[in-house]
């Protein structure tokens, strides 16, 4: 019996059509669109100015403040116009525009990035470099990664766990970089656990990715410190506390961090972000991501710059298709529907999805039968009915008490009522309110 | 027979003395005192429970001005200077005097003047649908459409207009209780002063947007191009980044700044025609 998280979940279908497709370079774009907000916590701060001539990686944004992060920019060219676009949050937010400098051949000549096993920074250098390098949690959540790996000096942390769940459907992005860049991803975990003085590692991979074990468990072999652990398929596995309670058994408090029960979490992506970091001073200016949809015509995953715009991904698998109702930033389950194809990806972009009318459309929502299955299957525990009702009526503290809180979005219990109930739409918009208030209350 | 009756009536008599005579105790015992003046003042006030002077009932707006010693900072929107008087002749307390007030829309991005660009699908909301995204049109200052303003209406001043998406308010209706300002997550809903023939003059557009972006998105919107402020002879028209607002504190209704505004988002109400409107909505 594989492990798994115990509460709640649910198993959508997986449709991972793009998960025999290797990761292609995009090309690069003739304009880049780079937002300044594309973490959680404090925008960055515009250190250029337009008509200035930037290189690539050069800083462009440096962190704002502590739960921040820089920005480098991901091609050489010249900064064009500081503009408000609008970004995958739906509002207009400040972005730096640049114009790739065709003339540039550092544009153009991807550098070879041989592995490199040796791990010759201190603890001090290798987070200092995570830090400089713009790092975030390329899960989709946004942490600045320096923020979660500086911990305390009375931190009993003692085990390291890398998240190669991906258990949104469609999404491929980390299991093709996984099986691509196996050996690079345990180096980068060598580096993580070096600079923390963790002894134990495990990635945790669902078993509909044998693939990705397989080549792992071989690559992870050279480190006997590092294990794998197969995974059974369940929606949210890839929720850091689902994750921490299927790997280790561990739950993690409510309104706790994973450093409570003595956890880091790491996504692969991050992962391998680090090792081109720290190992080839490579700062964060690309992602791959899985541009995917039923309907298109070759879907794939990509190497694209930060600040692509999305219609660039679009046109290379073959322009949006007839029919197509949504094109979603992220995944079919917690992905967010964008406004238009000029949004720039961000470092939070793992996927684009391409849906048609038929999958896409929501049905006429109709009463509560109090049938419960949204408190089946939510992974935290929690009444959604009963959070919805109150956040719907305007019962904010007691949605408080319910703990609307702790809810993680996850959007299971919207995805099973069969009653088409907006339950996620109202929990979100109550947990809005909620932090307004608590905040007021400090 | 005869007996039973009479046990039965003096059994029942004596639980009831008994049993008034413990009532009478409690009552002494755990008397309440509530100042008389606190119904009184209830009674004046419009018995509206809107929650528009921000206490919650006019019950609890009643105890709240018999028991605080300065009310000048409190007032109640809905019964406005009349009842803040009578209030004041009661309990001999200084209240304070506020010029009426009427909500107004600050936003005329109608469905012709402001095509929509996308499609929200969630639940009919104006607060869930601008958590999500800026909204159908490509304006993220505007109307939602979704008319969270008309539900939270207690004195139906309020309705939305199938024809343009946009919410109407009925001046005679609006008690300016502000529900509908508090529930708009734009802020389009201004509180403006309300005159004898309810003349207003203001700017109905929220778009802080660059000419160019602004006019993009809706016809009607502000660009910012000053004409307003430089007709103006009172200087009552101010321009923050490229969006005017008229200060109804100093416009005296002249309605020079209502002709110059090349895209028609200065909004004039009640006014009589003017020939000059006619013949400009004629050329248009």
């Amino acid at each position: 019996m594989l492990k798994t998280f115990p509460k709640g979940g649910i198993h959508p279908a997986e449709n991972k059509i793009t998960s025999a497709k290797a990761i292609k370079r995009l090309a690069v774009p003739k304009v880049v669109y780079v937002p300044i907000a594309q973490h959680i916590g404090i925008p960055s701060e515009i250190i250029v100015d337009r008509k200035d001539k930037v290189k690539i990686g050069q800083v462009i944004a440096k962190s704002g403040g502590y739960v921040s992060s820089n920005i480098h920019s991901p091609v050489a060219g010249t900064v064009t116009k500081l503009d408000m676009i609008v970004d995958s949050s739906g509002y207009k937010k400040q972005c730096i525009v640049i114009r790739t400098d065709q003339k540039d051949e550092s544009n153009f000549q991807e550098p070879e990035f041989p592995l490199n096993r040796e791990i010759t920074m201190d603890q001090k250098d290798i987070l200092q470099h995570i830090t400089d390098s713009g790092i975030v949690g390329l899960g989709g959540a946004t942490f600045p990664s320096h923020v979660k790996l500086d911990l305390r000096n009375d931190n009993k942390v003692d085990c390291l766990i890398i998240n190669g769940v991906e258990c949104e459907p469609y999404l491929t992005a980390d299991h093709r970089l996984m099986l691509e860049k196996a050996d690079e991803i345990i180096v980068g975990i060598q580096i993580l656990m070096h600079a923390l003085h963790i002894n134990r590692a495990v990635i945790g991979i669902e078993n509909n990715k044998k693939d990705a074990i397989r080549v792992l468990k071989k690559a992870a072999k050279l480190d006997s410190r590092i294990k794998v652990a197969a995974l059974r398929v369940k929606y949210p596995q890839g929720s850091e506390k689902q994750l921490i309670k299927a790997i280790l058994n561990r739950e993690v408090p409510m309104g706790g961090l994973p450093m409570d029960v003595g956890v880091i979490v790491h996504n692969v992506g991050t992962i391998f972000a680090i090792y081109q970091a720290v190992q080839h001073d490579r700062p964060l200016i690309e992602r791959v991501v899985t541009v995917t949809g039923k309907k298109l015509k070759d879907p794939s995953n990509f190497w694209v710059k930060i600040g692509t715009p999305v219609k660039d991904l679009v046109e290379e698998v073959g322009g949006v298709p007839e029919g197509t109702r949504k094109i979603v930033n992220g995944g079919p389950m917690m992905g967010k529907a964008l406004k238009d194809t000029d949004v720039p990806i961000t470092k939070g972009t793992s996927g684009i999805l391409v849906i048609s009318e038929d999958e896409a459309s929501r049905q006429q929502t109709k009463p509560c039968i109090r049938c419960s299955n949204c408190i089946f299957v939510c992974p935290m525990g929690l009444e959604p009915n009963l959070l919805m009702d109150l956040s719907e009526k305007g019962f904010y503290e007691r949605a408080g008490t319910e703990d609307i809180m702790t809810c993680i979005e996850c959007g299971s219990c919207s995805y099973v009522c069969p009653s088409h109930r907006p339950l996620l739409d109202y929990i979100r918009f109550g947990k809005s309110i909620v932090k307004k208030l608590q905040v007021a209350e400090n | 027979m005869f007996l039973s009756i009479v046990y039965s009536t003096l059994l029942l008599s004596s639980v009831g003395i008994v049993a008034a005579v413990v009532l009478f105790l409690v009552s002494k015992r755990f008397y309440v005192y509530e100042n008389p003046l606190i119904e009184e003042v209830e009674d004046i006030l419009p018995a509206a429970n809107c929650g528009g002077c921000g206490s919650p009932g006019c019950k609890a707006f009643a105890e709240k001005l018999v028991n605080t010693e300065d009310i000048s900072d409190l007032f109640c929107p809905v019964g406005g200077n009349d009842v803040m008087k009578q209030v004041s002749g009661l309990l001999g307390k200084e209240v304070a005097e506020k010029d009426p007030t009427v909500a107004v829309l600050r936003c005329q991005g109608s469905c012709d003047v402001r095509p929509k660009t996308s499609e929200f699908q969630g639940p009919s909301s104006c607060a869930i649908s601008s958590l999500v995204y800026g909204g159908e049109t490509d304006c993220q200052y505007g109307c939602l459409g979704f008319g969270d303003c008309v539900d939270v209406c207690d004195f139906d001043a309020m309705y939305m207009n199938e024809e343009t998406g946009l919410p109407v308010i009925i001046t005679d209706n609006c008690t300016s209780c502000e529900a509908c300002v508090k529930a708009c997550p734009r802020d389009i809903i201004e509180m403006r002063p309300r005159n004898k023939r309810d003349l207003k003059i203001f700017v109905g557009c929220l778009n802080e947007d660059k000419a160019g972006i602004a006019r993009k998105a809706c016809a009607v919107a502000c660009i910012g191009c000053s004409k307003c402020v430089d007709i103006c002879p009172k200087d009552a028209v101010t321009m923050t980044g490229s969006l005017a607002y008229i200060d109804p504190a100093v416009c005296t209704l002249c309605r020079k700044c209502v002709e110059v505004c090349p895209t028609d988002s200065i909004i004039e109400t009640n006014f009589p025609k003017k020939k000059v409107k006619v013949t400009k909505q004629a050329k248009a």
